[in-house]
């Protein structure tokens, strides 16, 4: 038996980067490396010469001058005399507040009127297959500016609030409805509201242990918990006493008519209303679509052997069918969500305040530095889109099939 | 095949590129037999569009006039919509060879973006425009209003300084164009509508209750609108300015589009308006023009005056008076420098 | 045999009863009525609350929009009509009715010799002509002047069907060159037409001589003939070298210090030729475009261009090669995750910046460049899913038959990848056909950009609705028929696939 003997070693060849498979693949990315290096050079180079010809720099400097401009909606305290760089703040908090509402709305809506298009009831069937169609297939730029319209025609005016007119505040005076915004009651945080606050928290946690308590106790012994009923009363009781014990530390500031507009309370503009509303709904259609599908591709089988099995139609929906029609329903979901916060920059076209508003609006126009603002506002997004996708990714990968 | 698509439309826009040039922007015009014009996207009274695409206003027929100067045509112009946004920087590029879009004469406009403003061709200022039922009677009782007003613009450090100054409160309501501000301020969305006085004008004109609104009689700014060109080359600049000037002089010298082929047919007594017409004297020729240039001008679209009175007079539905925009003999701020 | 068993039973029945009707509630509208909308009491309160949501939507909307006023010269005209009728709302559908050809074609310019000559031709003899009108040497003010009349004279449809038949032909000739892509059951060889569609397209857009497009063809298919020619007799890598030279020769000037004044050759053949042989159409300019046209045209060719990049970008995704595989993963990453309109600002704003000093491309270019690069990342994705449901065994049969990687791909993976992704290519062409609405933030004259021109002039000032909702409808009827026609794509080829 002659010994396996290994073939004789070949000695390394110049042509063998290019005829050899295996060094190929090295020559084509060095190639490849150059290239883009010789691109990106070219770029910053153009870009340096074209703004020296104008006699422009590049420079973060103009962050912190005087902004100069007021934005309405401020979530932390601004004034015109704060820096760019606040006001830029100030857009970015306004824009993750519209896109964070909006897809919980949008998704609410969403399962909804993709559950609906699956009813047994012909006429509201029909109805959600209008409402999505509509939506999908109409760009989101109209309808933004058809809601806000609407805001603005069909609700009334501060002035009509006054003695004599024609509208009236609403739930004991307490919320008024107008085409400047609804205005809502502020709570003021009095001496001790900490604790009714604490005790509400932990009793959140509560709820949270129960229903881990009642699956692992139902797992062991079978027997159910009526954990509904329980997670309200551990939601409101705890709290409410505790507000009491404390002697009301809690108060409302109702809203109230004075000079031009409504004073006190919380002012939600219209502009946030319209374009939040309108993002929902835009993006609810698509949500719809994707929960009908999702809901659509768990095999009738799967119903029928609960059904068999004698498990109750609501728990079917929620033991077997929902399960696995996540699996379905999530990375699509993840895309919808990260094109609503994209598609909240178009909130240019009712005037809210977002980061592409203030940054990428008022600042550049203001200072001229376009390729500055342009880029953070660049990065800004790109972060924000990574993060969300890298957080649903996570739980994407949490309640996936594991194959084994 | 989807790849040779790709790369012949890269050839075609490739070709479309223009080469870099040394030639100046009258050389340019010239070559192109067409004056590129940055306007406005739509402003009543100063460029709207008929039901034909054929564009007119006050701001329009100023290109009109710099068109007819350079090229002998009033129709040779190609009107570039910008935004408020984009118009700088687009002037800035080269994608227009003038900017006549209602933009404010500043100095950090005319020094820092490297562009130069070529004189004014009206004169305006911020106002703010209430509904009458309000019963207010001065900008200064407007503590604690809600403010509608076009972002993207002088407008709007205006107001937050004149708030300011005043020690009072307001509310921003930011709308994106003239349309929007409209409805949101007849809506009652806003209590006070502000932007230019010629805009509030000419939006007050075209309401359904035109006088239960009110423009206040405070005037919170000084906008004073012009052309604008680039930095640098003072021949096009040369030209943009005389050619308003001389728009604004033959209001002043009564030539006007019915008599000035007459005027000029044999100099008169006048010898500024023979310098204009080129029948004495060559000033044509000292900014690169034909000698008959502002012969050419007025008769294609009128003087100063026969604009502003078809555009945005008071017998339009704008409905604009002279005001500061009378020539200075009428005690206004329109003042050529003479034609020597 | 059968009379034995006769007598041998009963009863036989010797005669088929005939067919019951149902019984009454089981059938006909009442039956459909109780089994789709009152099966059960909750249903029949949903029921319910949709009808009174119906009522009230069309209680708001329908008297608005049939009373509305087809016939009127500006919106206080409108109100005059509408007060006279005594009516308290009604649309002023008139703004519609005379502005409608400008929210399709925006300001590009109307063949008017043809209509003058088509429907006009008395008034074009009074004028003078033809040559007395539109010739040369005649004033353009009294050209416009007479355009103005006659159109006034020969109504919309006319204008529409003859003015723009520019336009037009280019649409039809789109679908002429789309619709084998689509059906496989059209023949092959419809396909060159679609390869030579695109110069076709920018000829009859922009016009001008005609020499421009069938030069640029004709460069790329010598510069692909060299590569062919060379590869054989000297290997595929130096034929294909062969032809970036010559492609660098006929498009650019490879050699930028040696200017002999003869490249790049393309433009002085192009001059030479023009000189000798002037045909052509009058040219038009980018800043003409508009309306719906703009917003097909930006759609239409940021999804054609993208896909050869997008494919690109779904193989380098693919890629074994890690730094070939991260560059296209940063792109595509990058292009995703920001908003379209943050990349419309930088094509409006910036990207003149990027470019080498002097280069000056119009906006519209620039729009469709940077909607490409757009286009193309979104593609990428769509081909990744469709490379990715390839069962593995095609990629291993193509490996075993010693197929290298571009045969493997041009031959197998590919034609079937991309079949299975036309749905959802289709799909990302409507999204971005709605997104194009966004290009009116940087000033092109886009159907909502539009509006705004013409509300500002005097007699529209104020009008909203009735242009909105004209606007959204377009906008729905198109999107709604391709998004149809793509369901109806995909039905065919899961049927295919089994």
């Amino acid at each position: 038996m002659a010994d396996i003997t290994d073939p004789p070693r070949e000695s390394f060849r110049l042509s063998q980067l290019l005829y050899d498979a295996r060094y190929r693949s090295l020559t084509i990315q060095v190639v490849a490396a150059i290239l883009i290096m010789l691109v990106l050079v070219e770029l910053v180079d153009n870009t340096v010469t074209n703004l020296a010809a104008l006699g422009k720099d590049i420079g973060f400097g103009f962050l912190w001058t005087t902004a100069g401009y007021d934005i309405n909606q401020q979530l932390i305290p601004f004034s015109s005399q704060d820096t760019h760089a606040r006001a830029a703040l100030v857009g970015i908090l306004n824009t993750l507040l519209v896109a964070f509402l909006g897809c919980i709305l949008a998704t609410v809506i969403g399962v909804l009127a993709g559950v609906l298009r699956l009813s047994n009831n012909w006429l509201v069937a029909r109805i959600m297959t209008v409402y999505v169609e509509a939506m999908r297939n109409t760009p989101l730029l109209i309808w933004i500016l058809i809601v806000f319209a609407v805001m603005t025609e069909a609700t009334p005016q501060p002035r009509e609030f006054r003695e004599g007119g024609s509208a009236s505040m609403l739930l004991w005076e307490s919320v008024a409805i107008s085409n400047r915004g609804v205005y809502i009651p502020r709570p003021i945080w009095g001496e001790g509201s900490g604790l009714v606050v604490a005790i509400f928290l932990a009793s959140i946690v509560g709820i949270f242990a129960l229903r881990r308590y009642a699956r692992l106790r139902q797992a062991k012994t079978g027997q159910q918990l009526p954990v509904l009923w329980m997670s309200v009363g551990l939601f409101f009781v705890p709290a409410i006493l505790a507000y009491f014990v404390m002697g009301r530390p809690v108060t409302l500031e109702y809203p109230e008519l004075g000079g031009f507009n409504f004073t006190g309370g919380i002012q939600v503009r219209n502009s946030f209303i319209a374009l939040w509303l309108a993002l929902s709904l835009y993006t609810s259609a698509f949500i719809a679509e994707i929960v009908r599908a999702g809901i659509l591709a768990v095999s009738k089988g799967q119903t029928e052997a609960a059904f068999a099995l004698g498990i109750q139609p609501n728990r079917t929906m929620q033991l077997i069918i929902l399960p696995q029609a996540l699996r379905v329903i999530v990375p699509p979901l993840i895309s919808q969500y990260l094109n609503l916060t994209k598609n909240s920059s178009l909130a240019i076209a009712v005037g809210y305040m977002d980061v592409r508003s203030t940054l990428g609006g008022i600042t550049i126009n203001q200072t001229g530095r376009e390729l500055e603002g342009m880029l953070l506002l660049g990065l800004f997004y790109l972060i924000t889109s990574l993060v969300i996708s890298a957080m649903m990714n996570f739980y994407n990968s949490s309640v996936k099939l594991k194959e084994r | 095949m989807k790849k040779t698509v790709f790369l012949g439309t890269l050839a075609v826009a490739g070709l479309a590129a223009s080469i870099a040039s040394a030639q100046s922007t009258l050389e340019q015009v010239q070559g192109a037999g067409v004056l590129r014009c940055g306007s406005n996207e739509g402003l009543a009274g100063f460029a709207a569009p008929d039901a034909n695409g054929v564009w007119s206003g006050f701001d329009v027929s100023l290109c009109r006039a710099i068109a007819t100067a350079v090229l002998g045509d009033p129709q040779a112009v190609e009107f570039v919509p910008l935004t408020s946004q984009t118009r700088f920087t687009a002037l800035a590029a080269g994608e227009v060879d003038v900017l006549v879009r209602n933009s404010t004469w500043t100095f950090s406009r005319d020094t820092d973006l490297g562009l130069d403003f070529q004189g004014v061709n009206y004169y305006d200022g911020q106002g703010f425009m209430v509904s009458t039922s309000l019963g207010v009677a001065s900008a200064t009782e407007l503590d604690g209003a809600t403010v509608c007003i076009q972002t993207g613009t002088t407008t709007e450090l205006n107001l937050a300084d004149f708030f300011r100054v005043n020690n009072m409160s307001y509310e921003p309501v930011p709308v994106a164009t003239n349309a929007e501000g409209q409805q949101q301020y007849l809506a009652g969305a806003c209590d006070v509508y502000t932007t230019d006085v010629s805009g509030l004008a000419a939006s007050r004109a075209t309401f359904e209750n035109a006088s239960e609104h009110v423009i206040l009689p405070e005037i919170v700014s000084k906008e004073p609108l012009g052309p604008v060109v680039r930095h640098g080359d003072n021949l096009w600049g040369d030209i943009v300015y005389w050619t308003l000037h001389g728009l604004i002089a033959a209001e002043e010298y009564g030539i006007t589009s019915a008599n000035v082929r007459e005027l000029a047919s044999a100099p008169t007594d006048n010898p500024e308006i023979n310098r204009m017409l080129g029948t004495e004297g060559e000033l044509g020729a000292m900014i690169g023009l034909s000698n008959d240039w502002l012969v050419n001008v007025i008769a294609a679209v009128g003087n100063y005056g026969e604009i502003f009175e078809q555009n945005i007079g008071e017998n339009t539905p704008v409905g604009l008076a002279r005001g500061l925009n009378a020539q200075w003999t009428d005690g206004g701020l329109l003042y050529a420098p003479p034609f020597r | 045999m059968s009379e034995a068993h006769a007598h041998s039973v009963a009863y036989v029945r010797d005669a088929m009863l005939p067919e019951q009707a149902p019984p009454p509630g089981e059938t006909g509208a009442l039956h459909w009525l109780r089994a789709n909308l009152f099966s059960s009491i909750p249903n029949a309160l949903l029921t319910l609350i949709a009808l009174y949501f119906i009522w009230s939507l069309l209680a708001a909307i329908l008297p608005w929009t049939l009373n509305g006023i087809w016939d009127a010269g500006s919106l206080s005209e409108c109100r005059e009509i509408r007060n006279a009728r005594g009516i308290e709302s009604a649309a002023c559908w008139a703004v519609v009715n005379e502005r409608w050809l400008q929210l399709i074609f925006g300001f590009y310019p109307t063949d008017d010799r043809l209509l003058a000559s088509m429907f006009y031709s008395e008034g074009l003899a009074a004028a003078g002509g033809a040559e007395a009108v539109f010739g040369p040497g005649a004033s353009s003010t009294d050209r416009i002047a007479f355009v103005g009349q006659m159109k006034a004279e020969i109504g919309n449809l006319a204008i529409f069907f003859f003015g723009y038949w520019r336009p037009l032909l280019a649409l039809i000739l789109l679908v002429v060159a789309v619709a084998p892509i689509l059906y496989s059951s059209l023949p092959r060889k419809l396909l060159w037409f679609s390869l030579a569609f695109p110069f076709v397209a920018v000829f009859l857009l922009w016009g001008g001589t005609i020499w421009g497009p069938v030069l640029v063809a004709a460069g790329l298919v010598a510069s692909l003939l060299i590569a062919r020619v060379v590869a054989p007799a000297a290997g595929a890598l130096i034929g294909m070298l062969a032809g970036i030279v010559a492609f660098l020769a006929i498009f650019l000037n490879p050699l930028p210090f040696l200017d002999l004044g003869l490249f790049p050759l393309l433009p002085n053949v192009k001059a030479v030729l023009d000189a000798a042989m002037p045909i052509g159409l009058p040219a038009i300019e980018s800043a003409d475009f508009g309306g719906f046209m703009l917003a097909i045209i930006i759609g239409t060719s940021g999804i054609v261009l993208s896909l050869p990049l997008g494919i690109l970008l779904a193989l380098g995704r693919q890629s074994s090669m890690p730094l070939i595989k991260w560059i296209c993963v940063s792109f595509i990453e990058v292009i995703r995750g920001v908003p379209l309109i943050v990349w419309l600002f930088t094509a409006s704003l910036l990207l003149n910046y990027f470019l080498p000093p002097g280069t000056d491309f119009d906006l519209l270019l620039r729009v469709i460049i940077m909607v490409t690069l757009f286009a193309s990342a979104y593609i990428a994705e769509v081909v990744r899913g469709g490379l990715a449901a390839l069962p593995k065994g095609q990629y291993e049969a193509a490996d075993s038959l010693g197929l290298d990687y571009w045969k493997s791909m041009r031959l197998i993976v590919l034609p079937q990848a991309l079949k299975i992704s036309i749905p959802a290519i289709v799909n990302t062409f409507i999204g971005l056909f709605k997104d194009t609405t966004l290009v009116v933030f940087i000033g092109l004259r886009d159907p909502l950009g539009l509006t705004n021109a013409i509300r500002a002039t005097g007699e529209w000032n104020g009008i909203y609705w009735e242009l909105y909702i004209f606007v959204g409808l377009m906008f729905f009827v198109f999107c709604f028929f391709m998004s149809r026609y793509s369901m109806y794509l995909e039905r065919k080829l899961a049927t295919d696939r089994r």
